[in-house]
């Protein structure tokens, strides 16, 4: 059997996985690993008794990663606990972002999910704060070149990550989930409303169900990091599945992108989980989704571009055309990110005058 | 590269065609102006590479190193020590060490005196049941211990010297036959011996603590952090199935002979 997507086939009807054969997972394994999805994998099979069906040789490396991410749950939850601790006194509502949100949520989206970061969201006049806090409990600046600082500072969502100097764990702090200068811009104050205070804590929440689906949604298709493309659209799909059930869900799902200017993301997002990992989606849902539909030239291109990009960015799964939808798409996400005269002026100096890091 | 494998790997068996693989690694040449001025070579897993290019001429060494990494950063069922591993009478002796304390020449001479190798670089306690799983790959020898082998086992295969890699001068030591015969046979676990190599020195053999044995091993550990309170269970197990010592020597006869009186532990 053609082996270019193994890894969608695994992740859309894990039962099949039985089937493969010795040289099929001899690439799977290689595709999951390259798209961090390894141990989801794992966790996917465990979750239906398969895990002894598949050959020892795999399963061998199926076990390694899954033994590799069952302490990284653990170290996320204390990660956590020290940063609330360090921003206790600072009295700030203190929202989780991502894969730290899945852990702590204990949703099903945090199986077998690897990151290196956490990400929180606190409102843009308490930054100062935040970062005086987080200093003095040993987070500390990285980016030290001067125009970087003015980027992040500026322009960005965020400010530059801080790394602990000890631990070594970077936190990213956010105010928005998209740049000030991007062309959509969804207002922090309403996700702030929105987001619902995690059982057993004070003073931490995460996004709404909706909200969670939403900014998943914009981080992978709208701010363009494709690194791990295939991996956040399997966060999209696991939340959408799980969330699924809830009553006013899909419906309500539209309305709230609407809310947020957030209908093509969406869009994008609802169209590519179905496509790729077969989510189970309303018709209705998808249907009421298609005012984010862009027009139908770039739709074509867009689904061309995102058939190569979403893949793991392993050979077996590429073409000759893959590393030019790549390098498109990041110049897409670049050019949603800030207006031309902007990114003209910030590649300029990123070109010409920026230090060599290396 | 060729020859190195050739030299060292004759004794190992093919992977089968549409097999399955655990590592897939090549060795190519970087492709920029470096392919004629002083050229380099790249060790790439499955298609990435986790180091910066060397010489050209240190292909073979490079070769060793990244397959050592492929092992030590994925095969998490393990924990992994960095140490030397040999085995006499069904139990296994690890050899912590840091560069230049003469784990690699000492494991190199018992491997030709009667002791089984398992690993020169890599002990991998299974975490399952605690066992030490052999990985025989070639042992990798550096600047004089080069020539003390040469000397000491006349008939020992080593690979062509390279000059001035990061660790100095170094050759490789074709693993025992026997040793990559019964490469699936493990074993458990019965000394922890840190060598320490000292010009003169009479052979001795000192006791340690388990406490300060267990913290030197953990500092010797890949993965120890990594697997949490699994790596904690099973480094306790292992150093409370074994004698701690440190070893000093200076003569390899000695330590042979010291070697060979060691009493594998009352059960």
């Amino acid at each position: 059997m053609t082996q270019h997507d193994l890894i969608l086939r695994a992740l859309r009807q894990p039962e099949l996985l039985a089937s493969f054969s010795l040289a099929d997972w001899d690439v799977l394994v290689r595709q999951a690993r390259r798209a961090n999805l390894l141990a989801t994998l794992y966790a996917l099979l465990n979750e239906r008794g398969l895990i002894q069906q598949v050959p020892p040789q795999a399963r061998e490396h199926l076990e390694w990663s899954h033994l590799a991410v069952q302490r990284h749950v653990q170290a996320v939850h204390w990660e956590v606990r020290l940063i609330c601790n360090a921003l206790a006194d600072v009295g700030v509502p203190l929202i989780l972002l991502k894969g730290a949100a899945y852990v702590l949520a204990n949703l099903p989206t945090a199986r077998g999910r690897l990151f290196s970061d956490i990400d929180i969201m606190v409102p843009k006049e308490s930054l100062d704060v935040v970062e005086a806090a987080l200093m003095l409990h040993g987070w500390a600046a990285t980016h030290h070149d001067a125009y970087d600082q003015r980027y992040y500072r500026t322009w960005m969502h965020e400010l530059p990550p801080m790394q602990h100097i000890k631990r070594m764990t970077v936190i990213d702090v956010h105010h928005a989930i998209l740049p000030e200068t991007a062309s959509i811009f969804p207002d922090p104050e309403k996700l702030r409303e929105a987001s619902y205070l995690l059982a057993g804590h004070k003073n931490l929440m995460v996004f709404s169900p909706l909200d969670m689906v939403l900014h998943s949604a914009v981080h992978l298709f709208h701010d363009g990091e494709l690194d791990h493309g295939l991996r956040d659209l399997v966060d999209i799909d696991s939340l959408l599945r799980h969330f699924g059930d809830l009553p006013s869900f899909w419906h309500g799902l539209v309305e709230r992108a609407n809310e947020l200017e957030l209908t093509r993301p969406l869009f994008y997002a609802l169209r590519y989980a179905a496509h790729f990992l077969r989510t189970p989606i309303p018709v209705e849902t998808l249907e009421a989704a298609t005012v984010g539909c862009p027009n139908r030239l770039t739709l074509a291109l867009m689904d061309r571009l995102f058939a190569r990009a979403l893949m793991p960015a392993h050979p077996s799964c590429s073409d000759w055309l893959t590393g030019t939808a790549r390098q498109m798409l990041y110049v897409r996400a670049n050019w949603l990110r800030m207006p031309p005269w902007l990114l003209t002026r910030h590649l300029f100096h990123k070109a010409f005058i920026s230090p060599k890091s290396d | 590269m060729a020859e190195g494998i050739g030299l060292l790997y004759a004794d190992y068996s093919l992977a089968e065609q549409n097999g399955f693989a655990d590592f897939h690694v090549s060795l190519v040449r970087p492709r920029n102006l470096r392919r004629w001025f002083k050229p380099q070579v790249l060790f790439l897993s499955d298609g990435v590479p986790p180091f910066k290019p060397l010489p050209l001429d240190q292909a073979f060494p490079m070769f060793e190193w990244g397959l050592n990494w492929c092992v030590s950063s994925h095969a998490h069922r393990y924990l992994i020590i960095h140490a030397a591993v040999v085995e006499k009478g069904g139990y296994a002796a690890i050899l912590p060490a840091p560069p230049g304390s003469g784990k690699s020449t000492l494991c190199a001479a018992l491997v030709n005196r009667g002791w089984r190798l398992l690993s020169d670089e890599l002990t991998m306690v299974r975490i399952s049941d605690g066992k030490i799983m052999p990985l025989p790959r070639p042992i990798s020898l550096k600047n004089q211990s080069i020539d003390v082998i040469k000397d000491y086992v006349p008939d020992a295969i080593l690979s062509r010297k390279v000059l001035d890699t990061m660790k100095g001068t170094v050759a490789h030591m074709k693993a025992p036959t026997d040793s990559i015969a019964c490469a699936a046979k493990s074993v458990p676990p019965a000394w922890i011996i840190f060598p320490k190599y000292q010009a003169g020195a009479t052979a001795r053999l000192e006791a340690i603590s388990q406490s300060r044995a267990f913290m030197q091993v953990a500092d010797n550990a890949f993965n120890y952090s990594l697997l949490g309170s699994k790596g904690f269970e099973v480094l306790a197990g292992v150093i409370d199935k074994s004698s701690s010592h440190v070893f000093t020597y200076s003569v390899l006869d000695e330590a042979i002979d010291m070697f060979a009186a060691l009493k594998p532990p009352a059960s």
